[in-house]
């Protein structure tokens, strides 16, 4: 097959290709799947970098109180 | 080649990368965006920066010559690749990774692991292994584009290896990952188009698809007397089972890269810079195609030059090359191919070597300065102190490449690479696999896995493993024997087939006699998953 003979090289030579193919068809089939929590996430995201800020701030404020 | 058209390519090249990466570094503000580029990375940026990190001149050059003397058993590791390194890698580690990454806000791999088994040794132990390991990757791959400078110009090997340096250095202290995943996007779209004309023009060249392969299948009466020794039986035909040959194509080359590529830091950090599991889904699609195309064409042209050096030459390819597995790809572009590819390989390469490295320098980067520094001094990287850290850690962490790309030993690139995926497969892969799918999974549990697997392999590499314990010569000093156990397979047996089992073993059997974790602290880490 192929011009190969042994079954173990050309196995691995479609394999490669049935499972470059399987991931063709998995990013078709999920193309919009998975973006159900995007927006909650962010919106996470933003909130612990602004509870951390404040936090920083405050440690900077007790440190300017102790002078 | 001509060395003025080649500059003026090369330098078109770097004007068109350097302008991307200027763009991203002024985008690059805090500690933060340097990291983990705001973590709102588009797919196909995202898609090809994985595989554009992932595919280096290591795989082209190193891989494609290594394939050039064991032949198409390899196309075994292209599957691993896919199948493994992205199929894998992106739906069942990518998506955890993401979701837990962000649940604990973790920045780096180290740091991943380190909050998930709530142990700062974790993370700056791991970000030591990586500092001090990454720079045996990163010199393959500066070994890689410099042999093809080497070979296609007649340039010095070393000038050509710290021009190399240098170009990547600059470009890397000052992009941040912000500046190395767009410019990773440009660099992987060139890497395809050229890999795709070179698989292509090769199997024109000789004659199509079927007469290409059943010539080199005539050719398995002209396998080296060496090599037929040791299992070799063509280059269309498996080794013979558990020879020599056989052990280092299956256990270290295509084992060793293709598991390893699971727990490779510069790889697994880009999940947790996906904004939602649909950029991982649609990056899925692209990735798969990408690889292909990458080590699919380097791995069957590897082989293929085979037939095209005996045709043209009357010499198998590792004999025309001088007996340098590292130099066959460089040879064949340049005696095969039409003149103008050589200049667009050029840029492939270019693109390889300095996407995979800045990707590596900037794990090293945040390994020591996030990792290391932020961690023991319990110094906040607001003020920027460890953004200057983290640069100096890439600048040492360049040197140390440019020395061991110096001392190295010629057909050292696939070795080297195979070396540090199964160093990173043994100390990280069990500790990530528990971190994403076994909730009962403990800190002692996982930083026993870690020391377990990370000494297992260094001590299999110095006092077991033939090619790197003889090299090494630390077993012959002691004990006066190049390696601890004569009897095969022993010496042939990869690192990474008795380390990882044995802190796989290890993780799991420590964490059922410890004390289970926190319930809120799993609550929290896989909140969503």
């Amino acid at each position: 097959m192929l011009g190969i003979n042994d079954p173990w090289i050309w196995g691995a030579y479609i394999l490669c290709i049935l499972s470059a193919l399987l991931c063709v068809v998995y990013g078709i089939i999920n193309w919009n799947k998975g973006a159900e929590h995007e927006e909650e996430e962010i919106m996470e995201e933003i909130e612990w970098h602004e509870k951390e800020k404040e936090m920083e701030e405050k440690e900077l404020g007790i440190w300017d109180e102790e002078g | 080649m001509d060395a003025l058209v080649l500059s003026i390519v090369v330098i078109f090249y770097l004007i068109l990368i350097g302008y991307v990466g200027y763009i991203a570094w002024k985008r690059t503000k805090s500690s933060e965006d340097f990291m983990v580029a705001g973590r709102k990375t588009h797919p196909y940026i995202m898609a090809l920066s994985y595989g554009a990190t992932f595919i280096s001149t290591a795989a082209i050059v190193g891989f494609g010559g290594v394939a050039g003397v064991y032949g198409m058993g390899l196309l075994w590791l292209t599957f691993l690749n896919i199948f493994v390194g992205i199929f894998i890698a992106f739906v069942l580690f990518g998506k955890r990774t993401r979701k837990i990454g962000h649940n604990l806000s973790a920045l780096t791999f180290p740091e991943f692991l380190a909050r998930r088994f709530n142990s700062k040794f974790i993370q700056y132990f791991s970000g030591l292994v990586i500092f001090f390991g990454m720079p045996l990757y990163a010199a393959a791959v500066l070994i890689g584009i410099s042999r093809f400078i080497e070979t296609t110009l007649n340039i010095d090997y070393n000038i050509a290896l710290i021009g190399m340096a240098i170009i990547i250095a600059v470009y890397v202290v000052f992009g941040g990952l912000r500046g190395v995943m767009y410019t990773d996007a440009v660099q992987g779209t060139i890497m395809f188009f050229g890999m795709l004309f070179l698989l292509v023009a090769t199997y024109v060249l000789l004659g199509g698809v079927e007469n290409a392969n059943q010539a080199l299948t005539n050719m398995a009466n002209l396998v080296p007397a060496s090599a037929a020794a040791t299992g070799s039986t063509g280059w269309t035909s498996m080794p013979a089972l558990g020879s020599p040959f056989w052990w280092n194509l299956i256990s270290t080359l295509v084992l060793g890269v293709g598991i390893g590529v699971l727990a490779q830091p510069q790889l697994a950090v880009r999940f947790m810079t996906v904004k939602s599991n649909r950029e991982l889904n649609r990056a899925v699609l692209v990735g798969g195609i990408f690889i292909l195309v990458m080590t699919g064409t380097a791995f069957v042209v590897g082989a293929l030059s085979n037939v095209y050096f005996l045709q043209n030459s009357g010499q198998i390819a590792i004999q025309a090359a001088g007996g340098n597995i590292d130099k066959i790809i460089p040879l064949f572009i340049s005696v095969a191919m039409p003149a103008w590819f050589a200049y667009l390989f050029m840029v492939t390469l270019m693109s390889a070597a300095m996407s995979t490295m800045s990707s590596q320098f900037h794990v090293q980067g945040t390994a020591i300065g996030r990792d290391v520094y932020e961690t023991i001094f319990h110094k906040k990287g607001e003020e920027g102190s460890s953004i200057w850290i983290a640069r100096g850690g890439i600048v040492l962490a360049v040197a140390f490449a440019v020395i061991i790309a110096f001392i190295a030993p010629p057909s050292v690139v696939a070795q080297a690479t195979a070396i540090f995926f199964g160093l990173c497969a043994a100390a990280f892969l069990s500790m990530y696999i528990c971190a994403l799918f076994w909730k009962r999974a403990t800190k002692t549990g996982a930083i026993s896995g870690l020391l377990v697997g990370t000494f297992t392999s260094i001590f299999w590499l110095v006092f077991i493993h033939k090619k790197e314990a003889e090299a090494l010569g630390i077993a012959k000093m002691l004990f006066g024997q190049d390696v601890l156990i004569t009897s095969m397979p022993w010496p042939v047996v990869d690192p990474i087939v008795i380390a990882l089992p044995l802190a796989l073993i290890v993780t799991v059997v420590v964490s059922l006699l410890t004390q289970p974790p926190k319930k809120e602290h799993i609550k929290k880490a896989f909140k969503g998953v």
